[in-house]
């Protein structure tokens, strides 16, 4: 019996590499998921963040660029500290923080680096940085935020921030991460696709206590960031500047196009705001104290304030008037105030003296022209087709709608149609004295500064425009902008209607704002005022120069500044100045506008 | 005599060959387990653990020599007295030994430890085989038994004072040899059904299972065999024993110290406690499972190069192994022990006398169980027990011992033909 015995220890002994070899297939060979968690365990993706994009102004000089910043982190099981006062005096903290940060990075890991002192200066990085071998457990992680050399143009070039639950779950190249900057307004939002780049994954190993122990597979699948685009901005550094001085302490929209291709030069909206100062670390504190302020400064006005076009909505009234023709430049009416107020000025007058006096009877009687063309026997049926065409042709100047600048919430103002009216008194119930406020530019219209500003642009080029945009160029090749601001929109009117237009707002500025007229430079404007029923009215202006050879086309508002020919129509003809002759040599208007005593 | 004492072409070199074989893929895979490739050191560096196995392995090689040069019955003469100053050193251990993880299983000499603990098996082997080898000794009677297991049981009764429950373990592996040599076969069935009942004891949730499976059982037997009132009663008394075992063993295993009452509960359930007790099956089994069929790579693994498997150099250095050379790894390895143990019941069974026979059994039955269960426990198979794979592992004190234990056996085969033909 015991012959058999060996036999059975060795099949015994067979049995047992059996088990393990079996049990060994099933969990190496049959069963992936040990792979994936031997990936979890030791392998780390690290994202390797490009650099944002660089903004530049027309010139070529810097807008926004990118300031590196030092975060001190520290590592608890690391860190020690042999002479506590001198340590507290170098990172000018109290005994009480210091407790209070290690506690917290304790709390988190006892291994992994938390941040101890979020964004240290260059200042104070250069002063610490050779401190920092006494302190084991500390270091210096680099990362890098906007900045801004001058502190202009907040409102055109926008903020970035950490992206926010919402726009997260919108994103649908998954892209972004918890954590990430992201443009949330202006061009940083906007171009936020150009200017992000592209990240760069690193896979490295790490320990079991989560230490750094190389590239994975020699850095084969890791792949680099690549800088976003810098952009050419329309915007003129100097220009801008100038402006932002001028409206200082003012509230109100500056918007300065380059007429022959729709640039714009300058975008002011004051009251501003040092865009340094929505950066790093500050960005919440900063962002909740402008957010409370009842001034505003964050509301982008030149794109979201509306308001009553007033006067200068006259000029687009005489353009459709002429293209209609239901007007000429013969055209007389008289200044019959039972109509609508007027102010003093000869009369009759032509269609040249009422644009020049802005005369506003005459549009009274122009407007009734165009809308009632007899087309419907029944006068409200006739009101109605009437306004729908008008409307059509005044969409087509870039008003009622967004223009589709490259900025986010762009509003599109309001130019109503026979819906509207039907919706406050019933269809049938309304005609031309219901609407006729609309023939000065005041009822219901609303328009935005940038739509004010483009019209100026139209007048300027006889009947065109290109959709006003702050991008000038990608990455310096300037034919690298979206085609959108390529297209030459025309308005359906034709050049010739122009000329005496033109003429007529030269002289205009002799009428109504002689502080716009400029020694050997033309301009043609037109002045404005938004009645506002909150308080004094807005005082408006478009204007562009030279006349003959437009490089500039202009809409200033300042609210609460009252008449036109005053506040917007000086800012109006300073800027023009400087953008013109690189100077303004006008030093008593600057001082007025800056003094801003407009109503005295 | 002399020259034929060391006569080169009667050394199995089959078991010769696979032994360095294991070594050398040890001293290997030892290097893996530490290698850091931040830090560039080289196979040889003696500050890191593969350097100092290379010397383990060198005056393991001295030891060879010594065991080879020396006389074929000097083992056999000495068994008796090696054995008893082992029982001196074991002793002694748990007074003088150096406190190492709540043990005291090893002797500090110097910078220099050992672990009586292991060299132990060698000399109870030898013990078991001078004591047994008269033909007249039959373990198939009771007195020869008891006596047996005396002498087996000493040592393990002093190695669980350190306490080192996982050393003591390994010499019930004997039992293999006791069988071998007659000892009858319901002790092996009586032991199996109970380690099999205590599995599914701890294993299965509800007890009521394995008491309905139970009473079936029994009632099977009884409906089977003679239904005589005595037989009925003995059956039943049994069934209610068992059932009562079953039921009591929860309450003796929490009495267990909380370590090894966790290793056992980690068995049956890994994803227990992942991160605690479960963390070394978890690691072990992920590094070795994320080897696939052909593994990552010599130095390529992750899993043990960055400290994820505790242990993993000494007892967990399968798990290098199964990393970075993946299943077709592990078989080699398997195969080689497989082929080994065969080779070394070949070797006993051809042997002229019985002491020879016996002290060949004793040695497969200890690399029997340190392979089986060493390999079983790095892939959740068998409650974690802090053995080292032999030959593989790094340490001197287990490279020494095994190295000893093996060719101890090696020499006296060598030398049958000078053996006395003194058979049972």
């Amino acid at each position: 019996m015991n012959d058999q015995r060996p036999i059975i220890i060795i099949v015994f002994i067979f049995i047992i590499g059996a088990v393990l070899l079996t049990k060994l297939f099933l969990i190496q060979v049959m069963d992936d998921s040990f792979l994936k968690k031997a990936e979890r365990n030791a392998i780390q993706r690290v994202v390797d963040h490009p650099y944002r994009g660089l903004v530049y102004d027309r010139n070529g000089k810097l807008l926004v660029y990118n300031n590196p910043i030092f975060d001190l982190m520290l590592v608890p099981k690391e860190f020690s500290v042999s002479d506590t006062t001198k340590f507290l005096e170098l990172f000018g903290i109290t005994k009480e923080h210091l407790i209070e940060y290690y506690t917290a990075a304790r709390a988190y890991s006892y291994v992994k680096p938390s941040t101890f002192i979020k964004q240290i200066s260059t200042k104070d990085f250069a002063r610490i940085q050779d401190y920092l071998i006494d302190y084991p457990g500390l270091f210096i992680m680099t990362r890098s935020i906007r900045s801004y050399p001058n502190p202009i143009a907040s409102h055109a070039l926008g903020y970035i921030g950490e992206i926010n639950s919402r726009q997260l779950e919108r994103d649908s190249s998954n892209y972004y991460v918890q954590g990430d900057y992201v443009g949330l307004s202006g061009m940083e939002r906007y171009y936020e696709d150009e200017l992000r780049g592209v990240k760069g994954v690193k896979y490295k190993m790490v320990n079991v206590r989560g230490v750094d122990k190389g590239p994975f597979k020699d850095g084969d699948y890791d792949t680099a960031s690549v800088a976003g685009h810098n952009i050419t901005s329309s915007i003129d550094l100097e220009l801008q500047k100038y402006g932002e001085m001028l409206m200082h302490g003012k509230t109100g929209s500056v918007v300065a196009i380059e007429p022959k291709t729709g640039e714009i030069l300058s975008m002011i909206s004051a009251p501003f705001y040092d865009p340094n100062t929505l950066t790093g670390a500050e960005f919440s504190k900063s962002y909740q104290a402008l957010n409370n302020l009842e001034t505003k400064p964050l509301f982008n006005r030149p794109i979201m304030a509306t308001y009553p076009p007033g006067s200068i909505f006259k000029i687009v009234q005489s353009l459709i008037g002429l293209q209609e023709g239901v007007l000429t430049p013969e055209t007389t009416f008289a200044c019959n105030k039972s109509l609508v107020a007027c102010h003093n000025h000869p009369s009759p007058l032509n269609l040249f003296g009422a644009i020049r006096n802005s005369c506003n009877p005459y549009y009274h009687q122009a407007f009734r022209q165009i809308i009632n063309q007899e087309v419907s026997s029944n006068t409200y049926k006739d009101t109605e087709i009437g306004l729908n065409a008008w409307r059509e042709r005044v969409l087509k100047f870039g008003l009622g709608g967004t223009l589709g600048v490259d900025m986010p919430n762009e509003k599109k103002g309001l130019v109503p149609n026979s819906q509207y009216y039907d919706h406050y008194y019933g269809n049938g119930r309304w005609k031309y004295s219901t609407i006729y406020s609309l023939s000065i530019g005041q009822g219901e219209l609303l328009v935005t500064p940038i739509q004010m500003a483009n019209l100026a642009a139209i007048f300027a080029n006889k009947g065109y425009y290109y959709t006003p945009h702050l991008i000038k160029g990608l990455d310096g090749d300037s034919d690298q902008i979206p085609e959108d601001y390529l297209i030459k929109h025309d308005v359906g009117v034709d050049a010739h209607h122009f000329d005496m237009v033109q003429d007529a707002m030269v002289q205009a500025l002799y009428g109504t704002a002689q502080r716009a007229i400029i020694k050997d430079i033309k301009v043609a404007g037109k002045t404005g005022t938004a009645q506002n029923p909150h308080g004094e009215d807005h005082s408006v202006f478009i204007a562009f120069a030279p006349k003959d050879n437009p490089k500039i086309a202009i809409a200033v508002y300042v609210e609460n500044a009252g008449w036109g020919g005053r506040a917007a129509a000086s800012t109006a003809s300073l800027m023009i100045e400087k953008y013109l002759r690189g100077f303004s040599n006008r030093p008593e208007l600057e001082k007025y506008v800056i003094e801003g005593k407009f109503m005295n | 005599m002399r020259e034929k004492d060391i006569n080169i072409n009667r050394v199995d070199w089959i078991s010769v060959l696979i032994y360095f074989t294991l070594v050398m893929l040890g001293w290997f895979n030892i290097y893996a387990a530490v290698y850091d490739g931040q830090v560039d050191k080289s196979i040889f560096d003696f500050s890191i653990n593969s350097g100092k196995q290379l010397v383990w392995i060198g005056t393991a090689i001295g030891l060879i020599v010594i065991i080879m040069a020396a006389d074929h019955r000097l083992f056999e003469n000495l068994a008796i007295p090696i054995y008893l100053i082992f029982i001196g050193f074991l002793l002694v251990t748990p007074f003088l030994g150096k406190e190492i993880n709540g043990q005291r299983a090893w002797f500090e000499i110097g910078s220099f430890r050992l672990q009586p603990g292991e060299f132990a098996k060698f000399a109870t082997s030898l013990a078991l085989a001078k004591f047994m080898e008269r033909p007249s000794f039959d373990l198939s009677k009771k007195t020869y038994q008891l006596r047996a297991f005396a002498v087996l049981l000493l040592p393990v009764a002093l190695i669980i004072l350190q306490p080192d429950t996982g050393t003591a373990m390994v010499y019930f592996s004997l039992l293999i040899m006791f069988y071998r040599e007659g000892l009858p076969q319901w002790y092996f069935i009586l032991g199996f059904g109970f380690i099999a009942l205590v599995l599914l004891a701890l294993g299965i949730e509800n007890n009521l299972y394995l008491a309905g499976a139970i009473v079936v059982v029994m009632g099977i037997l009884i409906m089977m065999g003679k239904k005589t009132p005595q037989r009925i009663i003995a059956f039943s008394l049994i069934g209610v024993g068992l059932i009562l075992f079953t039921y009591s063993l929860d309450f003796v295993v929490s009495k267990l110290p909380e370590h090894q009452q966790n290793r056992i509960m980690v068995l049956f359930n890994p994803n227990l406690d992942p991160l605690g007790v479960g963390w070394n099956v978890t690691q072990s089994k992920i590094a070795i499972g994320s080897g696939g069929l052909s593994g990552k790579g010599y130095l390529e693994g992750t899993q043990t190069k960055f400290d994820f498997v505790p242990e993993q150099h000494t007892d967990f250095i399968f798990c290098t192994l199964g990393e970075e050379f993946g299943w077709l790894g592990s078989l080699v390895v398997i195969a080689l022990f497989v082929t080994l143990l065969t080779r070394l019941v070949i070797m006993a069974e051809r042997q002229k006398n019985r002491f020879c026979r016996i002290y060949g059994y004793c040695v497969v039955s200890i690399l029997m169980f340190h392979f089986m269960i060493n390999i079983a426990m790095t892939i959740g198979l068998f409650p974690v027990i802090g053995i080292p794979l032999p030959f593989f592992s790094y340490g001197g004190s287990s490279l020494w011992s095994f190295t000893v234990l093996l060719f101890i056996f090696i020499k006296m085969d060598s030398s049958r033909a000078l053996q006395l033909g003194r058979m049972a």
